[in-house]
């Protein structure tokens, strides 16, 4: 079985994004970019079927800018056998990317699809549940728990009422979240043979996708910033402040 | 206009995410209907129909909406969605589950996550972690939008005399299964509701630590959260996590024990009316968010903040 892994390229989790004066966006220019971290956590678990010997390949797909081959490529290191890169804008729509990558499905047929359940860029939340759709294939979103039990999976869920626990049958399209795993650094060697693995380039015209934006993004703006507060000197004052002058207590 | 509501709700009562979607939806303007879908939800139709603000409510019963299963419910909202000019959802797992799907379905792009009704048409959504605010404007024919829900006050549970029609059920996609949810009881209040919420991270150090917390919020009504440090660390369950990837709250107080205060975090609770934060660290960044901060051991301050609280 061959299981397809969705991996975005995102500003780095550890930066402190800086919105452009023109309000058009955030500044991308020579910023530290890196893999989505909910998408590291599902190539992590491609990887681990793959030792398991639930997988046979494990595909790294990554839509975006030239630049995405080098996430391709850290998917490659961490273990992934292949990449696909398709180029797009890096604004293209989750509807968009949903597509792609149910052209891709069609090529290569996998019988599972992973993908983190976010990506802390513009934090939509779409992908996987508009793949799971198009495809017309269940879809196990949030995923903090993923078996692989013969032709089905075993599913644990977080939401907000606590864990979920469903099954499917394969193909099926999976969304992973924070305590699925803890991804892997891959070691000098592997980065190393990771730069022979192959990636293919596929483009939007060979996929016949259209990916033509839907959404207008009139601005973008800073959050208005919160008065600066004040530091109480013991817990008597804090009680004091909270029952006196914030009145919340 | 005319907006679609997607209701969550226990069968029994709608719950309080629905609440506030409505009000998003009444911003929006035109007539709001909501629909309950679910099995043996009678009485969460009823209670639909008494919300203020409310015109008509569909009720679609069958024992394939019992668990929220999104591969059922995206066929029943997509084939109701012609009607509508929006189709609105909480921005909670259940809304998030399932709408993207029902977008996926009509080909329209879907908005996450709004924050301001600025127009039919446009609306505003955080993005990188709250760190910037996107005002989108969407030409889709049908607008499918997933609310925040601590953005918009809820509406109010009585007043509205909606008429209650049953739909019919679109069967069940026989794609993933339920087998069961593990639900955590508590008598306090629910995280995203509640008015005051008290939240442990790394510096608890142990779960059982947490109950000095849980002892404050039973004296102030309060919910107790999490940084997902301390839920990584295993000390509370992840509906306890609060941040870009748990739950978005915004009390009136919020007091944060023992967190330093990631921007991950803070996504989750930097538009609480009044933050309080306890760190033994004076760099911690959770202080430059915070109206009152108390640097002290959080093993000092919170057993004498339990006792100076009566």
């Amino acid at each position: 079985m061959k299981i397809l892994v969705a991996v975005k390229r995102v500003i780095d989790y550890n930066v402190k994004v800086r919105v452009k004066p023109d309000q058009s966006g955030v500044e991308l220019a020579n910023v530290k970019m890196a893999m989505n971290p909910f998408d590291e956590i599902a190539v992590e678990q491609a990887i681990r079927f793959k030792e398991s010997g639930a997988a046979d390949e494990v595909i790294a797909l990554s839509i975006g800018a030239p630049q995405a081959q080098e996430t391709i490529r850290t998917a490659l290191a961490m273990g992934a056998d292949r990449g696909i890169h398709v180029e797009a804008s890096h604004d293209t729509e989750p509807l968009a990317i949903a597509k792609i990558i149910k052209a891709v499905v069609e090529k290569e047929s996998p019988g599972l699809i992973l993908m983190g359940k976010q990506a802390i860029d513009d934090d939509s939340n779409q992908t996987g549940q508009m793949l799971a759709t198009l495809l017309d294939y269940p879809q196990a979103t949030f995923a903090s728990g993923v078996e692989i039990a013969g032709d089905k999976l075993n599913i644990i869920r977080e939401v907000d009422s606590g864990l979920e626990h469903i099954t499917c049958p394969m193909p099926a399209v999976v969304t992973v979240d924070l305590r699925l795993n803890e991804p892997r650094y891959a070691s000098l060697p592997n980065i190393m043979k990771a730069k022979k693995k192959p990636i293919d380039a596929l483009s939007l015209d060979e996929l016949g996708v259209d990916a033509g934006q839907r959404l207008k993004t009139l601005k973008v703006e800073e959050p208005p910033a919160r008065e600066a507060g004040i530091i109480v000197d013991s817990v008597d004052t804090l009680v004091d402040k909270l029952k006196n002058e914030a009145k919340v207590i | 206009m005319s907006i679609l509501v997607i209701a969550e709700h226990n069968h029994n009562e709608i719950q309080a995410p629905t609440l506030h979607t409505i009000t998003a939806g009444v911003q929006i303007g035109g007539d709001v209907t909501v629909l309950v879908a679910g099995h043996n939800a009678d009485k969460a139709a009823d209670a639909a129909a008494k919300i203020a603000g409310v015109k008509a409510v569909f009720h679609a019963d069958a024992p394939e909406y019992a668990n929220g299963v999104a591969e059922n419910l995206v066929p029943l909202i997509a084939n109701l969605a012609g009607d509508y000019t929006h189709i609105l959802a909480p921005a909670t797992t259940y809304g998030k589950n399932i709408l993207p799907g029902v977008a996926a379905k009509l080909d329209v792009a879907q908005i996450s996550d709004i924050i301001r009704v600025d127009s039919p048409d446009t609306f505003q959504r955080p993005i990188y972690a709250g760190n910037a605010l996107a005002t989108v404007q969407s030409g889709e024919a049908v607008k499918v939008i997933t609310i925040r829900t601590t953005a918009f006050e809820p509406a109010a549970e009585s007043g509205g005399s909606a008429s209650v029609s049953k739909i019919d059920a679109t069967g069940d996609a026989k794609k993933s299964n339920f087998v069961k949810s593990e639900l955590s009881s508590s008598d306090r209040p629910e995280l995203t509701s509640a008015k005051i919420v008290v939240s442990g991270g790394r510096g608890m150090q142990d779960g059982a630590n947490f109950a000095m917390l849980e002892k404050i919020a039973d004296k102030l009504n309060a919910a107790v959260g999490a940084s997902r440090a301390a839920v990584d660390a295993g000390f509370v369950p992840n509906e306890y996590q609060v941040g870009q990837t748990g739950k978005v709250v915004a009390p009136d107080l919020y007091i944060a024990v023992g967190i330093s205060g990631a921007i991950q975090h803070l996504a989750g609770m930097k538009d609480s009316k009044v933050i309080v934060a306890i760190n033994k660290d004076e760099e911690a960044p959770i202080f430059q968010v915070a109206d009152y901060g108390l640097v002290a051991d959080l093993f000092d301050a919170i057993p004498e903040l339990d006792g100076k609280l009566g």
